[in-house]
């Protein structure tokens, strides 16, 4: 019992510090939203691969860069419905 | 004196208005099985006891007329009699004693103790509640009260000074002769009584005096008190009547009823002194009664005959016992003798740790055995609230913690009102304990969180009962304060703090005042300073009230001392709210606010005294001004403005306070001292101080009025003076000070030398000895050697001042030495041990100096000394003795070492078995150090003797001699080789005692790491073959130690350890998995990137089915492996096992995947990134990655 309650409250702090981690109750939709922001600030965060993806886009940096980040926001869609 | 309390219990009950509730549980353990337990009490109407004495309390005194009796009395009294029983004069009882020194109440100040002075307020309006305002008083209502109390207390002490003056009113004398039938009065045709029953007698009666006036104007203060005819006034009107002896006390709040009605409904259940008890009279007499009246021949037993029927039937009589003999002993008699029985097993509540008397009157409730069945939710409530607060308070640790769940949990349900109530009396009671006081306090802050702004009513509430908390001697206990008023003003919002906590500002009592200043700077705290600053402003100028202003200064004083620095963005703002009150016209403002600036500066330095540039002129004509305590407080605030300043300003403004500071020397005021000290110190310490300032003007003062015996007697000014004065060397030299002082060494007085000795030592040690002629250094060693050699007590002061000196004088001390060391050899043959001990001791602080001075023929003249006194029995001198011989091997080598090492080491090993910690320290680090340097002194076979004695060592409590045997086994195998020395250690891990294996583990970890581990690893791996558990797992064990040990050397043996790792895997026990995963861990991390991947996959293959462990040891090693393997072989191999379980349909198998994968995420997120599984969906696809050129 004991245990269980400091692994709950551990699992709490971890999730506020890094929002990406999850839990057996992690949605499908959760999940993949944080897939494809960690994926797309990754791409931010390493210049090079920036680069490659903005010839093969064929436009500046920065405009993919902003591309980019706007991405971030709802990245794989609307949330799904709640039932109730 | 059982009797008599259970006479008054009972009394208490006819004034109760439950009786029958109060005796249902009086037959309980009887005839509840039998009869239904709920039934209406047969008894009722019925005296159900007889008290034991003759008559009870209330007929005590019913003869007497003014105090004489009319009839003839020829025994004591009872008043006598009873005399030492109750009050002043008990006895004491040793059980309540212990009890009570645990108690917070007991080590609190009179100070501390006003606490319970105040009461609980009531409920107060929360203006920013939806619907307005709701029941409980506003800020006007509270604020008119305390007017109210102030007018009323001014008037207290206008009539207090009036007939303290002995002014013409008509006193309210007490007439000595009164027909007062509870009160003693004198009788006058008696023997007189005892005097010291006398002296109490009449302190009680002027006691009373003193408080018949403030009886009335209580009794008008209505607030208190509900509307006339509640239960709780009928409890209050029929006070009086009892006895004034009676201890029994009150639950000390009006305004929360609730648990007074359980303490009443408790204390009238009676207690039944054997034979008391009529029903059993009236029982028919039993099968067994029968047996034991008639002989067991002779008689026959009919059988009643068809159709009978007894007429009596027995009907609410309890049976006897089965098995009853006759006369029982009376136990429930002795229980009483001892003091009322308590109960650990509360309905509904499980066994208890403890359960106070005091508890009773909160928690009484719970045993009166009611039918829960029919009652309202809201009594269901307050007992559910009662039952969990009691669990809390009085429950095992897994209660406690399940019982402040459910509470935080339903906190919002049960309501602030239900709670508070419960939970604040039991704070404010006189014999609570640390431990409980801790969690209630808990209880407090978990349900602060839950209700939020739900507590505005009941804020002032809290703060009665939290406040206290910032002025305890526990530091603990004030952060626990500080945190639930940071809390509270977080919740209830800084708005409605100000509006609680201004009426207590000017409240006439100093005690309230002090701590709502505290409870505010905690606000500031929570809230921000910015956002009180406004506030404050205007409470440091009010108009109105002295005390207003006295507490605002107060707030400010406060809030540096709890933020420090963090003050710095405020502190203009901070010092421009009380710069008036520097000429404020009350003495104590002023003192507060210079206070109040030292706080700051000190808080702010060595930044800020831009924000202090207004104050300094009235802070300085200010000082000039003032006398005494005033003075004082001025001067502190001047010492810490000084060192914020600049060269310049600090020159002119120290010149300008000196004065004043040395005017005060001569004060024979303590703080007054402290103060000036203090300044002294810190002036000196500034920049713009010179040497030649301070040589002419201060320090010919200073030492004609610090530098005397008396200061030496005195703890705290015995501190000061030391610390003032090392600070005065600091700028003005060495010489100049120890020059002073150097001849109070060979004073007569020892505190006093031992004063100089400290003080010399500090300076010494700071500023080094270079400074010191030839002629001051005479007189130095001279003085030491007096201070060392007069010691009547052994202090480790004299001889850390003594080996300072020699240290700093180095080669300079050559000269001295041959004397030194004849009177340390004198002295080492002292009848006296610790005499010896300071002798060995000194010994080993001066070698490094005397090696120096080429006095090694000295040294090993004190060796050969040392090592005859090896047969010391005292083994505190015998640890100092082997630290001083180590000393002296250190410096002399081991080559030059008399006597030589292979006679010196033979003597040791013996020693080694000693069990005294700092004995084993000693020769431990004594032993390792040859065994270092110098193992080809010693044969292989004195060595193996020492690898046996080590093992034991290996057991030792002290962290430092485990770790030196460890070192030393592994020196010691680099000496005669790993072989023997793991023979030795392998036998050893098939002993019992667990740390003995893990050191021998950790040991041959260090034996494997020193020699190479090709050299261990063999004999390790054929040993796993033992079939025998603890050395399988010792093993492996050790393997892990030796792969952290070595780290990336573990490449070369990854592939041949590989098959002993399968199997451990794969073993039937858990913790041989669980340490053959610390075993893959170790290797895992040690190979990171030196190709050993396959070996890697196929290890993580083995573990990850281990991934379901529940047991917390288990699973932490396992996940922890799987870390280690991660890095080894890269993350996104493991995150191809990952994804298999995310998502599973079992939430068994989702959730230790999701642990690893969080594991991955927090470490290496970025590289899971182009490892994240391709979706097909249109939306989910990663288009990006899909770019080419």
């Amino acid at each position: 019992m004991a245990d269980k309650l400091r692994a709950q409250q551990q699992l709490e702090s971890l999730q506020a510090r890094y929002i990406g981690t999850g839990n057996s109750d992690t949605t499908k939709f959760e999940w993949t939203s944080n897939i494809a922001r960690d994926s797309l600030s990754s791409y931010i965060g390493h210049p090079p691969m920036l680069q490659y993806m903005s010839i093969g886009l064929g436009q500046s940096r920065e405009r993919t860069r902003v591309q980019f980040l706007e991405r971030m926001i709802q990245p794989v869609g609307k949330p799904p419905e709640t039932q109730n | 004196m059982a009797g008599t309390q259970a006479g008054k219990k009972f009394k208490a009950s006819g004034s109760s208005d439950q009786p029958a509730s109060s005796k249902a549980s009086l037959s309980e353990a009887f005839d509840k099985n039998l009869y239904d337990g709920n039934g209406t009490d047969k008894f009722a109407g019925y005296e159900t006891s007889i008290a034991v004495r003759d008559e009870d309390d209330d007929m005590e005194d019913v003869g007497e007329i003014n105090g004489r009796r009319l009839v003839g009395q020829y025994t004591a009294t009872a008043a006598q009699l009873n005399e030492y029983a109750h009050g002043d004069t008990a006895e004491a009882d040793i059980l309540m004693s212990r009890e009570e020194s645990a108690q917070i109440a007991s080590r609190e100040t009179d100070y501390q103790k006003r606490r319970f002075d105040r009461r609980l307020s009531p409920q107060r309006a929360d203006p920013f509640a939806e619907n307005g305002e709701d029941e409980g008083m506003s800020y006007k209502d509270i604020m008119k009260e305390r007017e109210i109390e102030r007018e009323e207390a001014r008037i207290q002490k206008v009539i207090a000074d009036r007939e303290a003056k002995g002014g013409n009113e008509v006193l309210d004398h007490q007439p000595t002769l009164k027909d007062a039938k509870d009160d003693d009065a004198v009788n006058g045709d008696k023997t007189p009584p005892a005097p010291p029953r006398k002296r109490r007698r009449w302190d009680v009666v002027e006691e009373s005096s003193k408080e018949d006036p403030k009886a009335e104007p209580n009794a008008k203060k209505s607030r208190w008190s509900p509307t006339a005819g509640s239960p709780t006034t009928e409890v209050e009107a029929a006070a009086p009547a009892r006895s004034r002896w009676d201890t029994t006390v009150l639950a000390p709040s009006v305004a929360t009823p609730a648990p007074e009605g359980g303490m009443v409904a408790r204390s009238a259940m009676p207690n039944f002194a054997f034979g008391t008890d009529m029903s059993s009279r009236n029982a028919p007499l039993s099968d067994e009664q029968l047996d034991l009246m008639f002989p067991a021949t002779g008689y026959k037993v009919l059988d009643p005959p068809p159709g009978y029927e007894p007429i009596r039937k027995a009907i609410g009589v309890p049976q006897l016992p089965t098995g009853y003999q006759g006369f029982l002993l009376p136990e429930e008699n002795n229980s009483n003798m001892m003091g009322t029985k308590l109960p650990t097993d509360i309905p509904g509540v499980g066994d208890l740790q403890f359960f106070k008397t005091e508890d009773m009157k909160y928690f009484g409730k719970l045993v009166d055995g009611a039918d829960e069945t029919d009652m309202t939710v809201d009594e269901l409530k307050e007992r559910k609230i009662m039952r969990l607060l009691l669990k809390v308070k009085n429950g095992t640790p897994p209660m406690r913690k399940t019982a402040l769940r459910q509470l935080t949990d339903n906190a919002r349900q049960f309501g602030p009102g239900p709670l508070f109530n419960q939970i604040l009396p039991l704070l404010m009671e006189r014999s609570l304990e640390d431990q409980e006081r801790h969690l209630l306090v808990k209880v407090i802050d978990r349900v602060l969180y839950k209700l939020d702004d739900l507590v505005r009513p009941y804020v002032h509430k809290i703060l009665v009962v939290i406040e206290p908390l910032l002025i305890d001697q526990d530091y603990y206990a004030r952060v626990e304060g500080r945190e639930i008023i940071s809390n509270l003003s977080k919740a209830a919002g800084l708005a409605h703090m100000i509006g609680v906590m201004r009426p207590d500002l000017d409240h006439q009592d100093e005690y309230v005042r002090n701590t709502t200043a505290r409870a505010f700077a905690v606000v500031a705290s929570a809230l921000g300073i910015p956002a009180l600053v406004p506030f404050l402003r205007a409470v440091c100028r009010s108009k109105k009230s002295w005390h207003a202003r006295h507490t605002g200064v107060k707030v400010i004083q406060q809030i540096p001392i709890l933020m420090g620095c963090a003050i710095l963005p405020h502190l203009k703002g901070l010092v421009e709210c009380i710069e008036e009150n520097l000429n404020d016209e009350q003495p104590k403002v002023r003192m507060v606010t210079a206070l109040a600036l030292a706080a700051l500066a000190e808080a702010a330095s060595p930044y800020g005294i831009e924000s202090f540039d207004d104050i300094l002129n009235p802070l300085w004509t200010g000082a000039r001004r003032q006398r005494g305590k005033a003075l004082a407080s001025f001067l502190k605030a001047v010492g810490y403005v000084i060192p914020l300043m600049d060269e310049e300003y600090s020159n002119y403004y120290t010149s300008q306070i000196m004065e004043i500071v040395i005017r005060e020397f001569q004060s024979p005021d303590e703080e007054m001292k402290k103060v000036v000290l203090k300044v002294v110190s810190q002036c000196s310490g500034t920049a713009g101080v010179t040497p030649v300032y301070l040589k002419d003007n201060v320090l010919n003062e200073f030492f004609k009025h610090f530098w005397v015996r008396r200061m030496a007697l005195d703890k705290r000014n015995y501190r000061q003076v030391v610390d003032t004065t090392v600070d005065l060397a600091q700028k003005s030299g060495v010489s100049e000070i120890v020059g002073r002082i150097v001849l109070n060494m060979k004073d007569e007085n020892e505190a006093y030398r031992k004063m100089t000795v400290e003080t010399v030592d500090k300076i010494i040690s700071t500023l080094g000895a270079h400074d010191i002629d030839e002629r001051l250094e005479e007189q130095l060693i001279d003085g030491v050697l007096v201070a060392f050699q007069d010691q009547s007590v052994e202090d480790p002061i004299v001889i850390d001042g003594f080996a300072t000196v020699v240290n700093a004088l180095g080669e300079r001390a050559k000269t001295y030495l041959p004397q030194i060391v004849a009177i340390v050899l004198a002295r080492l043959n002292n009848k006296s041990a610790t005499v010896r001990q300071q002798a060995a001791d000194l010994i080993s602080r001066i070698t490094f100096v005397m090696s120096k001075c080429d006095e090694d023929p000295q040294l090993i003249k004190l060796a050969q000394a040392l090592y005859e006194y090896l047969g010391e029995e005292y083994p505190d001198v015998l640890g100092s003795i082997l630290g001083a011989l180590r000393a002296i091997v250190t410096v002399v080598g081991l080559q030059a070492m008399q006597p030589p090492i292979k006679d010196l080491l033979p003597r040791l090993t013996p020693i080694l078995k000693n069990r005294h910690e700092k004995v084993q320290e000693n020769t431990i680090d004594l032993v390792g150090r040859i065994a270092d340097r110098g193992a080809d002194y010693v044969n292989p076979r004195e060595w193996m003797r020492i690898c046996f004695e080590l093992l034991d060592m290996l057991k030792a409590h002290k962290k430092g001699i485990r770790r030196a045997a460890n070192n030393t086994f592994g020196y010691i195998a680099k000496a005669i080789g790993p072989q023997d020395v793991l023979a030795t250690l392998l036998n050893n891990l098939r002993v019992q005692e667990r740390q003995s294996r893990v050191c021998t583990a950790v040991a041959i970890g260090i034996v494997a790491e020193t020699c190479a581990p090709f050299t261990v690893l063999p004999a390790l791996m054929n040993e796993y073959r033992v079939p025998e558990l603890n050395v399988q797992n010792g093993v492996l064990k050790s393997l892990s130690f030796m792969f952290e040990y070595i780290g990336e050397m573990a490449k070369d043996y990854v592939y041949a350890i590989t098959p002993l790792l399968e199997d451990a895997l794969i073993d039937r026990d858990q913790v041989h998995r669980q340490t053959a995963a610390s075993v893959v861990k170790h290797v895992a991390l040690g190979c990171v990137g030196l190709d050993c991947e396959d070996a890697m996959i196929h290890l993580l293959n083995l573990l990850w089915p281990n991934l379901f462990e529940t047991s917390p040891h288990v699973i932490d090693r396992i996940i922890e492996a799987i870390d280690g393997i991660r890095n080894a072989v890269g993350t996104p191999v493991v995150m191809n096992y990952v994804w298999a379980g995310l998502f599973h349909p079992a939430r068994k198998v989702r959730q230790p995947y999701w642990r690893i994968y969080n594991d991955a995420y927090v470490q290496s997120a970025d590289a899971i990134v182009p490892a994240y599984p391709a979706f097909e969906d249109d939306e989910l696809k990663r288009h990006e990655l899909e770019i080419f050129i």
